[in-house]
């Protein structure tokens, strides 16, 4: 080939790598721009604070009513009650993983979690169904088991591959030289553990538990399978829910194209989209510290 | 005694944590167990060829293996190329300054971004403004978007891994910049971009979400894989199923059926990519 | 004798941190130079200069004239690829390309559009005192030789382009002695044909190749000239102490 013809070449595939990379940027402004612009829709029919502090949400009746905060409340309640059984059981296994268990433990143990992380969400939501519901049901003594109990074990079985290995990684880059210290005055494993490693690893295990809050407040299969889907203000885990990402899943499919109701569900997108901005910026936020801090 | 009780409290912690360790597995394994014991009774080959019938309680699977198999094909014709480049830009092109940290700042944002958005951006965009329909190409472009910021990542992480002296060598004999990525960068860094590409790939054969709006179907009769037609998935075939059935429990075996192929098919991928991986690292050795 | 490259008025700085000061250096057609000095001296950017390897650093500023015989290294017109073609290098850890021992040699030809044929390559790994070794497993992936026959890998891919200048930065800094004893020879005998300029940190080695030799300091050059003279009697005192091992 011909020198400039090389050159020619060279120059236009460095061209279309950059675009690329801008048009990254520009799926990202996308979403947004998609997001807000129908967001502004909505507003122009409801007020923001009616839609946010509405305590119903009953799109389909006759005097539709656009409150979100039952839907909020849902996720919330989810979200918490799957940190509530996913924070010790992922910590308590990446000290695990970490600090006893030796090599071909290790070797069984970690494709073990990428294998649970590995299952897709729809076949967690059908065992919500199959599984988890009836033992609910059993042990309550209820008509059915889909509500927020549900939800919150399901969600908590995705977060758990997530936080274990955000964990573990932050356990174990915890230098030798602290458990040495630790162990030279006397102190035993538990209390090295308690006492140094887990202090030391906190923000790495706090970026863990932020990561798995945001992958539980987006998911959407599961909870849509597994929860019910009744959308009020749920008064206790063994109420029905409908989550943020249900209603959307749920009404998407049904409403008509631009009117409020449609308007709604994008609004609801918002917020969703800023909440798992938020618990990401946040779990990014002591990332960066815990790296910081350890690579002194 | 004091040494006793310390040996005593030693072996409870130890205990505590193997406990939620095994809890850990036991979500693993109940899950396998019940899709593998229930499963197993649905699966024959019939199953995976038969098209479904009689308001699919009869029949096999053929259609929604069929959608998922195109689907991610779509995904990953568009997502590699474009997730490629777009590390290639980053690792090798891109300064260090703020329109950089910008776009890296927009991709850690992107793979956060919950999946039912990205059907919606796939709704708004493939299936309205361009006006794609609900189709099999409007779906898989979503997934592929969905998949960006992953191959992004993963690439860009086998990049870092070619030691600057690999490029060094091919620009030294006179090869141009493009000329040194093309033949030297990317065969180095091949096996790594492979792994990432791969488990990718079995994430998104495995989403539902992003395809509910933008063209999965609950029923296809007679041929499918146009592109520019609805399609039936296994992960939305077995939603459908579980759920939306007017005969759930008449179904309930097919579900089963369809769960266990769907779980066996992410399985074989992240298999594969596991054993790109392992290959890759004694070659290293 | 006759320059061959050269260097006048030389600076290059990386962002605020200036690491070459004002370099006026020139080397000697078919002889050996040798460059000595501390660690972080500028030795090897000033190495690197000459094949424009710096191009590669977004914040490196370079001022100054750098030739090949004539030819203004850094003018507008003079394609990069060109100049890597005729000032070869050769660098500290051997860099195969993760292809045969065969594609290796002939890499740089295809894309030089040169003849690539089987004589060709046999008559740089020839040349590269490597040929007998490897002649029966050519389709061998380069990263199984050893150390010592990687790096004579790639001197004969820089010598199969037939350059006129070879750049070494430390070749042997990685290797055993045997193997370095006959890198040394290699060189010793490449010399007939090219002129070559090595970076080495090791003062026996300078004094065992090289027929001139360049001491550098912080930057700058401080003292060149006929090897022997410069190790035997320094003018200068920081290469009188560097070369008697007080610092470095």
């Amino acid at each position: 080939m011909r020198y400039r013809t090389r050159i020619l070449i060279d120059k236009l595939f460095k061209g279309i790598f950059k675009t690329t990379g801008f048009l990254v940027l520009a799926l990202l402004g996308g979403i947004f721009a998609m997001l807000v612009y129908n967001s502004v829709s909505f507003f122009l029919d409801i007020k923001p604070l009616d839609f946010i502090t509405g305590m119903e949400w009953a799109p389909t009746a006759k005097v539709p009513k656009y409150g979100m905060l039952p839907l909020i409340i849902s996720t919330t309640f989810v979200t918490l009650g799957a940190m509530i059984i996913a924070i010790p059981l992922g910590i308590g296994t990446a000290a695990f993983i970490s600090e006893y268990a030796g090599k071909r433990l290790k070797n069984i143990l970690k494709p073990a979690i990428e294998m649970l992380a590995a299952i897709p969400s729809v076949v967690i939501g059908f065992l919500g169904i199959v599984v988890v519901s009836p033992g609910i049901a059993n042990m309550a003594d209820l008509p059915n088991g889909l509500n927020a109990l549900n939800g919150a074990i399901l969600l908590a079985i995705m977060a758990l591959p997530t936080i274990i290995t955000v964990a573990e990684d932050a356990i174990h880059a915890v230098p030798n030289a602290y458990k040495e210290a630790s162990y030279g005055v006397g102190a035993t494993k538990w209390q090295t553990l308690r006492k140094v490693i887990i202090p030391a690893a906190a923000p790495g295990i706090i970026a863990a538990v932020m990561l798995g809050v945001g992958r539980a407040i987006g998911e959407t299969m599961t909870v849509l399978m597994a929860t019910g889907n009744a959308s009020l203000i749920p008064s206790g885990m063994f109420d029905s829910v409908k989550t943020m990402t249900a209603t959307i899943a749920i009404e998407m499919g049904e409403v008509p194209y631009q009117t409020t109701h449609y308007y709604a569900l994008y609004a609801i997108a918002t917020v969703l989209f800023f909440m798992t901005l938020f618990a990401n910026l946040v779990g990014e936020f002591f990332i960066n510290r815990f790296r910081k801090y350890h690579a002194v | 005694m004091q040494y006793k009780t310390n040996k005593l409290s030693s072996v409870i912690e130890w205990g505590t944590l193997l406990s939620t360790t095994l809890i850990v597995c036991f979500f693993l394994i109940v899950i396998i167990w019940e899709i593998v014991s229930k499963g197993a009774s649905s699966l024959s080959w019939e199953f995976i060829s038969k098209v479904p019938s009689e308001g699919m309680t009869k029949g096999g699977i053929l259609t929604p293996i069929i959608g998922t198999v195109l689907l991610t094909l779509i995904t990953a014709l568009f997502a590699i190329p474009f997730g490629v480049c777009c590390a290639i830009y980053l690792n090798e092109y891109a300064e260090n300054n703020w329109l950089t940290r910008t776009i890296r700042a927009a991709i850690r944002n992107l793979s956060g971004v919950p999946s039912i958005i990205y059907g919606l951006f796939g709704l708004a965009l493939f299936v309205q403004a361009l006006q794609f329909g609900t189709s099999l190409i409007a779906a898989g472009l979503t997934l592929g978007l969905l998949s960006l910021p992953y191959i992004i990542t993963t690439t860009e992480e086998a990049l870092k891994r070619i030691p600057n002296s690999t490029r060094e060598a091919a620009l030294a004999v006179g090869a141009t910049k493009f000329e040194t990525i093309k033949d030297v960068v990317l065969p180095s860094a091949m096996s790594g971009i492979l792994t990432g590409v791969v488990l990718t790939l079995s994430r998104a054969a495995g989403e539902t979400a992003p395809i509910l709006f933008t063209g999965a179907a609950f029923y296809i009769n007679g041929s499918t894989g146009y592109i520019n037609q609805e399609f039936m998935a296994l992960p939305y075939h077995l939603y459908m199923l579980s759920t939306q059935h007017q005969s759930i429990d008449q179904v309930r075996p097919i579900a089963y059926g369809t769960a266990l192929v769907l779980v066996i098919v992410v399985f074989l991928l992240n298999l594969t990519a596991f054993y790109i991986r392992y290959k890759y690292r004694k070659n290293e050795n | 004798m006759k320059t061959k490259l050269s260097a006048e008025n030389l600076n290059i700085s990386f962002g605020d941190k200036q690491v070459l000061k004002n370099i006026n250096v020139s080397f000697a057609e078919k002889e050996i130079t040798a460059l000595i000095g501390p660690s972080g001296c500028g030795k090897s950017t000033l190495l690197r200069s000459f094949n424009r390897m710096h191009d590669l650093s977004p914040d490196a500023h370079i001022n100054g004239i750098l030739r090949l015989e004539d030819l203004d290294l850094y003018a507008k017109n003079v394609p990069v690829t060109e100049i890597r073609k005729r000032i070869g290098m050769v660098f500290q850890k051997a860099n195969p390309f993760p292809k045969s021992i065969y594609e290796n040699i002939a890499y740089g030809l295809k894309i030089n559009n040169l003849p690539h044929d089987k004589e060709v390559i046999q008559k740089a790994l020839e040349e590269a005192y490597l040929w007998d070794e490897v002649k029966n497993d050519l389709k061998m992936p380069a990263t199984r030789l050893s150390g010592g026959q990687q790096q004579r890998l790639c001197i004969a891919r820089a010598v199969a382009l037939r350059p006129e200048v070879i750049l070494m930065d430390e070749p042997c800094s990685a290797l055993d002695p045997v193997s370095t004893l006959k890198i040394e020879e290699l060189i010793k005998h490449l010399k007939k044909k090219y002129t070559i300029v090595i970076v080495t940190h090791n003062m026996q080695q300078a004094q065992r190749i090289a027929d001139k030799t360049v001491f550098m300091y912080l930057g700058e050059v401080k003292e060149e000239g006929i090897t022997s003279d410069i190790f035997n009697h320094p003018k200068n005192e920081m290469t009188s102490n560097y070369i008697n091992g007080h610092f470095g």
